[in-house]
């Protein structure tokens, strides 16, 4: 987690993803071009630093896992929880470029029953899908995600979840989206060494020791009874 | 192509069944050779705290095999075309030495002649008329007499914690009183059942059932095992399935049998060694060795043996027989060929229920937690005729390890993200806990392997195309036990209860099992097997065959407690009887 974040007040997450779109869109495109292939680009809206994710994929990846997880009486939002960081980190990591997922064609569609049939890596089904996305929203909305109000957003994303959502590159709105909903429970459970689950927040929220599990006294002496341990990570142990 | 020293045999796989044949066969001196395809496991690999990352070892699984090395192909039925199963998903199939005992579970049974005499026993009770014409069980040429032995010595080296309910006869109250007859206790008491094992067993017990600890190889004391293997005691981390145990508290192949049989100097283990065929002589009746790729040089090697087994995974068994080109692979339409015949799965179903007022912990376990009951399934008294199914299911809990990324539940209804979702995800994570149930899977005419006329492996070899969907039997007994599940978990009293309901279709997407079973079944003769209950190949005599492809059916138990006896009972009439006059063991 950066200086900059924990500095920064926490925002109402709206303001928050409007600034960071309004970041993004107002540069030019030829000089974010330019910022990409001369250095490591570092956004506004990217306090952590991104590896893999586009300044357009950051500006959505950020207001997709605020409205997911907004800032309540439970946890910070989800930019702070390091969520998107997380998405960066596993879209360019082994898993989001296509580790252990076989990909020798033909490529059909099958039956439901038949599983993944992409001929897609993660990385590529994000990002194919968030430009479809972005290209519906423009579309449907006249704005991209990011500009959308709370309500607007969710009736997307449930329109994503159904199908419903055809998108104009045919990339299938539900495949992409059960990735992005994966991905989301697994930023807020993983390990913070992963990115997201920023401070355990996640394994607060529900009570998860994480890697410090030694229960053979506690199953016995804590059956039904309340226990809360702090929990520990890799990183602690390590 | 590199050829080696013939050695006396060579085994394919180096999981529980090649540790065991290792271990039997170099201890009596025979030289042997065990090919595994993946790599070794140090103490080091299974070291907390990397162990236990839910995302790495849970979610990306990173100890199962890897689909572009080898996959399958699945489709539900022989009119759709099979597509590949491009990532792990209803079924996890572990690789390295040790193989799944590494990442099990450990629920190790004892399937009785319930099974082994299934068709004979169905046709006494109920009537040849019973069991439906395109199902095609049979009896499997084996009794749990010749088998309890090994049973007995399995248990006691893989280390199982349970409490037994029919010693020598006698029943007792608390364990499996539907188990058959067994010599002698098992070697380490029960597990804890963990609050909602609690919950059950006194639930289950108030409606007349018979609930008891579920039979695992998670040592719940300190323990040595008869080669003096040293078993840590579990600390219930609830890191067991898809994980390796940094406490050496969960038997595996790779901590047992395997570092005994290393101790001889006649064995040699020798990983990253791919087989890709069993190679025979120009009768085509006997096996002279196996060609396999060495995967870190790329160099194609030729291992002669005098004897061949195939300990690999069961699938795994099955593809190197189909490539291998020895039997005829089974054909649906005309029912000839009897490679890939009866392959089998399981079904099942299973509730969440949800307790305002209690408390689960649900990270506070193992994979071997937990109360169970048999008497649907082991209770031959049962009596199916009304539910008009051949089989039955085991109904338990199964709290496995609360790990967060997996295990989230909230009742029906609650939203999928937002405020809400963690609202709710916070109140009922510990709030929570489940009822499942595990059920046979009948062999059908429709269900079977073949190879895959379009997708290829690695090696450029044709996938196992894999056709299978349950029948009106599974539905039926899904059915059953779903009913079963919601009586149980109504007597509880939740709060919310997400029922269970009938599994209809067989998904390749969700994991539900890894008890792939069928495919080289054994049977009593040439006509309805391809080996005999030794796991011999009737048509190639020195060719042998373990693991689960062997099981002409699959039970409601996990398949390990017959996997290992059957190997520890070839292995010992293997020794004394085929090595001293090679050939048929069981004419027929």
């Amino acid at each position: 987690m950066s200086d900059t974040r924990d500095q920064q007040p926490r925002r109402d997450f709206l303001l928050r993803s409007l600034a960071a779109g309004a970041s993004a869109a107002s540069l030019p495109l030829a000089a974010a071009t330019a910022t990409a292939a001369t250095a490591a680009p570092t956004p506004a809206a990217a306090p952590s630093g991104y590896l893999w994710l586009r300044p357009d994929e950051q500006v959505f990846v950020e207001a997709l896992v605020n409205h997911m997880c907004p800032a309540d009486g439970l946890t910070p939002d989800g930019v702070t929880l390091g969520l998107a960081v997380f998405y960066d980190r596993a879209l360019g990591g082994n898993w989001g470029q296509g580790d252990r997922l076989y990909l020798q064609g033909p490529f059909k569609q099958g039956s439901a029953n038949q599983g993944y049939q992409l001929g897609m890596t993660p990385a590529q089904l994000f990002r194919a899908g968030t430009e479809g996305l972005a290209d519906y929203c423009r579309a449907t909305h006249g704005k991209p995600f990011d500009r959308l109000p709370s309500e607007a957003r969710e009736a997307l994303l449930k329109e994503l979840q159904s199908g419903k959502a055809a998108l104009p590159n045919g990339v299938p709105a539900a495949v992409y989206f059960a990735q992005l909903l994966q991905m989301f429970y697994e930023a807020m459970f993983a390990d913070p060494i992963y990115g997201g689950n920023q401070d355990k927040q996640g394994w607060k929220l529900v009570g998860y020791p994480g890697v410090n599990t030694a229960n053979k006294v506690n199953i016995i002496k804590y059956a039904n009874k309340p226990y809360r341990p702090e929990p520990a990570g890799i990183a602690d142990l390590s | 192509m590199k050829t080696y020293k013939e050695v006396d045999v060579v085994l394919v796989g180096g999981g529980w069944t090649g540790g065991i044949l290792g271990k039997e066969f170099s201890e009596a001196g025979m030289t042997v050779v065990c090919l595994e395809r993946g790599g070794p496991h140090t103490p080091d690999d299974f070291s907390v705290p990397r162990m236990r990352d839910e995302l790495a070892v849970g979610q990306r699984m990173s100890m199962m095999v890897n689909t572009t090395d080898n996959t399958e192909t699945v489709r539900n039925k022989s009119a759709e075309t099979a597509l590949p199963y491009r990532r792990l998903g209803s079924y996890l199939m572990g690789t390295g030495v040790g193989g799944a005992s590494t990442h099990w579970n450990g629920h190790t049974w004892r399937w009785n002649d319930n099974d082994f005499q299934i068709r004979s026993r169905y046709e006494a009770k109920y009537g040849k008329q019973y069991i439906p014409a395109d199902m095609t069980i049979q009896d499997w040429g084996v009794t749990y007499a010749e088998l309890e032995p090994y049973y007995d010595k399995f248990e006691k080296v893989a280390g199982i914690s349970a409490k037994a309910g029919n010693v020598q006869g006698r029943k007792i109250a608390g364990g499996n009183v539907f188990e058959a007859p067994r010599r002698s206790e098992y070697p380490m008491p029960p597990l804890v059942y963990g609050y909602a094992g609690e919950l059950f067993a006194e639930a289950a017990g108030k409606m007349g059932y018979h609930p008891f600890p579920r039979p695992t190889a998670n040592a719940s004391v300190p323990y040595t095992n008869p080669d003096g293997v040293k078993f840590g005691e579990c600390q219930y981390c609830g890191h067991c399935e898809r994980f390796g145990c940094e406490a050496n508290a969960k038997g595996g192949a790779q901590m047992t049998v395997i570092p005994a049989a290393l101790r001889q100097s006649t064995f040699e283990l020798r990983t990253y060694a791919w087989v890709t065929r069993v190679e025979r002589d120009a009768s085509g009746k006997k096996a002279t060795g196996v060609t396999y790729t060495n995967t870190v040089t790329g160099e194609e090697c030729f291992q002669p043996a005098k004897l061949v087994v195939l300990c690999a995974f069961g699938l795994n068994n099955v593809h190197l027989m189909m490539l291998s080109g020895i039997g005829e692979i089974y054909d649906p339409v005309s029912g000839k060929g009897l490679l890939g015949k009866n392959y089998c799965y399981q079904t099942g179903s299973a509730a969440m229920l949800f307790f305002e007022d209690k408390h689960f912990h649900p990270y506070m376990a193992t994979a071997g937690i937990g109360a169970i009951m048999d008497d649907f399934h082991g209770n031959w008294d049962f009596d199916r005729a009304p539910f008009g199914f051949v089989g039955g299911s085991t109904v338990g809990t199964a709290m496995y390890g609360g790990r967060p990324i997996q295990w989230h539940p909230t009742p029906a209804g609650t939203p999928a993200w937002g405020s809400a979702w963690k609202q709710e995800t916070a109140k009922w994570y510990d709030r929570s806990m489940n009822i499942t149930a595990t059920g046979t899977v009948m062999p059908f005419r429709g269900n079977y392997l073949d190879l895959d006329p379009t997708y290829r492996n690695r090696f450029g070899a044709p996938l196992m195309r894999m056709t299978f969907d349950y029948q009106d039997n599974e539905r039926k007994i899904s059915a059953h036990s779903a009913d079963v599940i919601n009586r149980i978990a109504a007597a509880l009293g939740p709060t919310h209860l997400s029922k269970a309901s009938a599994r209809q279709s067989w998904s390749s997407v969700p994991y539900q099992s890894t008890h792939n079973t069928g495919g080289t079944i054994m049977g009593t003769n040439p006509g309805n097997s391809v080996t005999n209950k030794y796991g011999q190949v009737w048509q190639v005599d020195n060719l042998f065959i373990m693991g689960a492809s062997l099981f002409p059916h699959n039970s409601a138990y996990n398949p390990t407690g017959p996997v290992a006896a059957i190997a520890y009972m070839a292995a010992d009439i293997i020794k004394k009887v085929y090595v001293k006059q090679p050939g048929k063991l069981i004419h027929a």
